[in-house]
């Protein structure tokens, strides 16, 4: 793996940090303060109801009837249907509420409760945990980017200001949590955390706890798991001393099966007690009976839904089966790769790909669910600029329609903008002749990133290409739902126009990121430093 | 860079566009109505509303131009009876036509800051990004980028030596907004001396009167008066009329939140008095309430004399007395007197802003403005800087007193502060180390343990604030946080005021400026 200086030892480069985070929770705020998803619209709200409805269901029910239907837990109004972990977390935040403002989670009578100072509580939630999880998980990620340098190794995004505030200033996850209203930060914090732990500290007990609890916050944090368990398998098989070989893997193999079972025990402990008070939970979590995709998303079977209507060739079961397989199929190479080649490069690659399959052809797909994709990817960001920032512009348009519906236009355009404009700052550090446009430039882009690599200048041609095109693809069809109305005939004509367009993105980026893995040698090759010719 | 930065700021102002307004959002509107409908001759007499036109005639064009965009986005905001009238395309409209006009306030910075060669970038974004403008016209609702986008570049006129130009644009300046004549003594004192007298001498003390050039005084003279004439021309007949509504004198000494001057500590003073008159027994007429109310009125004071509008005038003449006979000394050197020139800008703005009559506190940025371009010139100015933009910017809170807008403002005014302490005290380096000076813990840089111990206070007052009204004490003391925030502001502004103003009094010539730019100086043998 990567040759390191003295671990111990190390300086970053802070000039920028502190400005640049306090600007991008700057931008937190200015989206926070716009309206959140189902804001003012009876009878049932959106996601931020819904999370205040926990709250309501957690301060005023028994544990073991959070998720059963009952005449005080009415399961057709947003019933829970997130792991122990989000109730536990409501349940906190309910008390905290009971004891600022009753009325806001006073059983039955509190729904719908919309005012100005609960919506600046519930702001505060999502903020606080964003500190607390995620941001603090970024920086410590970035600050190993610089950590693992080399010294001659010039590329600006692994400063860990620049590294550290790109991050942060991605507006998908902006968007949805403080703008639609949404605790992602949370779940994609932890998992974060158990990344960091895998790239950083090679610390595996740590990265397994850290991964589950961020399983058991969201389900939806499954779409990581295949990588995670290929990985840490692996990992208890390599490196092994000579002698008693099966005794040693066997050893590595049963801590981190108890600190797995430990970890769910400590999360599910009152729900344990009996079968009966499992299975509604978990039928909550994985509701298969609902129907392949909700509205429009980005993912292979919506596409294909355009031409073929799924829902009258194939019954619920047999879609569930074919998803099921033809998930597996497109996220076994990645997984098979990273297991027999294993390399932590790799594992980030690796989280990207089964992320990306999970999104495009899995069961039950939300349009949100692309962040799942896109935080590995800025993980990965370092190492290739171009194609991250281009994702990441790509994955926030396919939420366009999302956004719109929550008046969050104005916000999505700002903060588009903004990220745009401080990856070209960054590109202006790296090559001082750079202008605003040169992000563009896919040449320009590796140029400045690896000068010493010598790239395939028609491949790159092309790529700058199709990246113009694609951005003249995401205005023309912004202008389009901005100000041209849909034929009556098609009324869901430009949502579906951008599920389609970004989901060729993404298979697009699938095969990409694909690639990538799979030509990635086992081992990183270590540059010898040429000698200097006197 | 420029680029990028100035598409970052106009994205966060974009985000600012739904947010809490002001009532001067309906007094532009209005502004519109008026201009739009009226015949010149009625403007300023026109009251349907009671926001009516009270800023000079340059102003009232300007608004008349905007209404011509206006009608294409919505004509019913254009409607003079059409009161409060706010729908989504008049707040788009009004918000983008703030948005649009501040470009010349980026043009300004960006001719102030390409005089620099070092800090260049840094001046470009602490002035491009000053939070206090952000606040006051992207969310507050006003159009002052534009104005001190004007003010900006006269002064870059100043320093390449254009001295027409320099008078041109603050006669325009004037003709928009007049609140900036407290800052003309600067230009008539500075003007009189650097151009009106054309031999120049390095000792600062004699004053060669031989030298006076008519030919220059009357180019001067020219320009200024053109512009007046230009603006003031069609109101002739009816200036009395123009006059009364630019200088009302109606209002009271301090706003309902008290400007951080010297008549905070002044109006607090009297309030403690009146307390302790009151608890010794003594029956003191009171009209507390009329200083709390939040109406803007007329009020006495208790105890101690009440100012009226013209002690108020003699003050701040005679605080600007001295650093004007400094400039006129300091004005005879060729080379550095573009520097005292704006160093005394920033002293007699903050003295206005210390003892002018009715003060608002935005006009704190008049002198902030100027210091930000000085603080990357000088390790005094810089020091000045850190302290007053704090102080100053923080003293905007109230302004945007809605509970939404709390974490806004304050990530705001830390973004800016991280800019500034991590930028500026950078340029100040140890030149032999080139490393950063050792300080002790918890100390920022550049400033001493009561200063930053005096900075690290506002956090405090900041959670005070929030805490004030969830802990119930609105009721019983609704004025407290304003009250304490006022103070505090104002102990850190009457601070900085001074020690600027000693530092500018003591300044001398062989106290060189130590970052003055090589570009700048060549400004000079051009001019010549």
């Amino acid at each position: 793996m990567t040759k390191r200086a003295d671990p111990d030892k190390f300086t970053v480069t802070k000039e920028a940090l502190l400005p640049g985070l306090f600007f991008a929770l700057v931008i937190r705020w200015c989206v926070a303060a716009y309206p959140y998803s189902g804001y003012k619209k009876p009878p049932m709200f959106g996601d931020y109801e819904a999370q205040r409805h926990w709250q309501e269901i957690t301060v005023h029910t028994p544990v073991v009837n959070w998720y059963r239907n009952t005449t005080h837990n009415d399961l057709k109004y947003w019933g829970l249907d997130y792991p122990p972990l989000t109730a536990y977390h409501s349940f906190l935040m309910g008390l905290v509420a009971d004891w600022l403002d009753p009325e806001s989670v006073r059983l039955f009578a509190s729904r719908g409760y919309e005012n100005d100072s609960h919506k600046i509580f519930m702001r505060w939630t999502v903020f606080l945990s964003d500190i607390y999880f995620y941001v603090t998980a970024v920086l410590c990620l970035c600050i190993d980017v610089e950590r693992i340098k080399r010294k001659d190794d010039r590329n600006v995004f692994k400063r860990v200001d620049i590294a550290t505030i790109l991050f942060l200033l991605y507006p998908g996850i902006i968007l949805i949590d403080h703008g639609h209203f949404q605790y992602n930060c949370i779940s994609l914090g932890l998992f974060l955390w158990a990344t960091f732990f895998i790239v950083a500290i090679e610390n595996d007990i740590l990265a397994t706890v850290f991964f589950v609890l961020a399983l058991n916050y969201k389900q939806m944090e499954l779409y990581h798991a295949l990588p995670f368990f290929f990985y840490l398998l692996r990992k208890c098989l390599i490196g092994l001393p000579n002698r008693s070989r099966v005794l040693h893997a066997l050893v590595r193999f049963i801590q981190l099966a108890i600190a797995v079972v430990f970890c769910f025990i400590l999360v599910w402990c009152p729900f344990i007690t009996s079968w009966n008070n499992m299975l509604p939970v978990i039928q909550r979590l994985f509701p298969f009976n609902r129907g392949v995709f909700e509205d429009k998303v980005s993912n292979f079977w919506c596409t294909v839904n355009v031409f073929i209507k799924l829902k009258n060739v194939y019954s619920n079961e047999e879609m569930v089966k074919m998803c099921f397989l033809s998930t597996l199929m497109a996220s076994l190479p990645s997984c098979l790769d990273l297991f027999f080649r294993i390399n932590r490069k790799k594992f980030v690659l690796s989280l990207i790909n089964v992320s990306l399959a999970f999104f495009l052809f899995s069961f039950q797909v939300h349009e949100k669910t692309i962040l799942l994709a896109a935080i590995p990817v800025l993980v990965y960001f370092p190492d290739d600029p171009f194609m991250c920032f281009w994702f990441g512009l790509v994955s926030t348009f396919s939420m366009l329609p999302l956004l719109v519906k929550d008046q969050l236009l104005i916000p999505f355009i700002a903060t588009s903008l903004v990220y745009t404009a401080f990856y070209s700052i960054c590109l202006k550090l790296a090559q001082p002749n750079a202008w605003f446009m040169t992000f563009l430039n896919a040449n320009n882009v590796y140029k400045s990133v690896h000068p010493n690599v010598i790239y395939n200048s028609v491949f790159l041609k092309l790529l700058s290409t199709a990246f113009f095109l694609s951005l003249q693809g995401m205005f023309w069809l912004l202008l389009g739902v901005l100000f041209v109305k849909p034929p009556d005939k098609y009324p869901d004509l430009f949502p579906l126009l951008i599920s389609m367009f970004s989901c060729i993105h993404f298979l697009f980026f699938f095969v990409y990121f694909m690639h990538k893995q799979l030509a990635l040698p086992t081992v990183l090759p270590i540059k010898v430093k040429p000698k200097k010719n006197n | 860079m420029i680029t990028q930065v100035t598409v970052i700021v106009t994205a966060v102002k974009l985000l600012f566009m739904p947010l809490y307004r002001s009532t001067d959002f309906e007094v532009h509107r209005n502004w519109l109505a008026i201009t739009h409908n009226k015949s010149i001759d009625q403007w300023y007499f026109e009251s349907t509303s009671e926001w009516t036109l009270d800023y000079p005639p340059f102003f009232a064009w300007l608004e008349c131009a905007l209404s011509h965009v206006a009608k294409y986005f919505d004509p019913e905001m254009l409607k003079i009876e059409n009161l409060y009238y706010a729908s989504e395309v008049t707040v788009i409209f009004q918000r983008l036509s703030v948005i649009v006009l501040d470009l010349f306030y980026i043009y300004g910075v960006k001719q102030c800051s390409d005089l620099l060669d070092n800090g260049k970038l840094l001046v470009f974004i602490l002035l491009v990004a000053n939070p206090g403008l952000l606040m006051v016209d992207h969310i507050h609702f006003q159009y002052n980028g534009f104005l001190y986008g004007l003010m900006l570049i006269s002064i870059s006129h100043m320093i390449k030596g254009n001295v027409i130009q320099t008078a041109l644009w603050f006669a325009i300046l004037l003709n928009f907004k007049h609140i900036y004549l407290y800052i003309a003594p600067v230009y008539v004192v500075f003007l009189l001396r650097a151009y009106c007298f054309t031999v120049s001498s390095k000792d600062g003390v004699h004053t060669p009167w031989y030298s006076f050039s008519f030919t220059n005084l009357t180019k001067l003279g020219t320009t200024v008066i053109a512009v007046f004439a230009l603006s003031f021309g069609p109101f002739i007949h009816q200036l009395p009329q123009l006059f009364s509504r630019l200088f009302p004198f109606k209002r009271g000494l301090s706003h309902a939140y008290w400007a951080p001057n010297f008549w905070a500590l002044y109006n607090f003073a009297d309030k403690v008095l009146l307390f302790l008159l009151k608890k010794i027994g003594f029956k003191a007429s009171s009209n507390v309430a009329s200083m709390t109310g939040g109406l803007v009125q007329e009020f006495e004071h208790s105890v101690l004399p009440t100012v009226r509008p013209s002690v108020t005038f003699l003050f701040t003449l005679m605080s600007m007395l001295p650093a004007l006979i400094k400039l006129w000394h300091l004005g005879a050197d060729r080379r550095y007197r573009n520097m005292s020139f704006i160093r005394c800008l920033t002293v007699c703005a903050s003295c206005a802003f210390m003892f002018g009559w009715h003060v608002h506190e935005k006009a704190i940025l008049m002198a902030l403005i100027p210091l930000s371009f000085l603080s990357v010139l000088g390790e005094d100015d810089g020091k000045c800087y850190l302290i007053l933009s704090t102080a100053g910017h923080y003293s905007l809170f109230p302004l945007l007193y809605p509970k939404n807008l709390g974490a806004i403002k304050l990530f705001l005014l830390l973004t800016h502060c991280a800019m500034g302490f991590v930028n500026v005290p950078r340029l100040y380096d140890d030149p032999k180390t080139k490393k950063p000076r050792r300080r002790g813990f918890m100390i920022l840089p550049m400033l001493n343990w009561y200063e930053s111990l005096y900075l690290y206070g506002f956090l405090l007052l900041f959670i005070y604030d929030i805490l004030h009204s969830s802990l119930g004490f609105d009721k019983r003391f609704p004025f407290l946080p304003l009250m304490i925030t006022s103070l505090y502001c104002s102990v850190g502004v009457i601070y900085s005021w001074l020690t600027y103003y000693y530092y500018f009094l003591t300044f001398n010539v062989s106290r060189v400026p130590t970052l003055l730019t090589a570009r700048t100086l060549r400004y000079h043998r051009k001019g010549k």
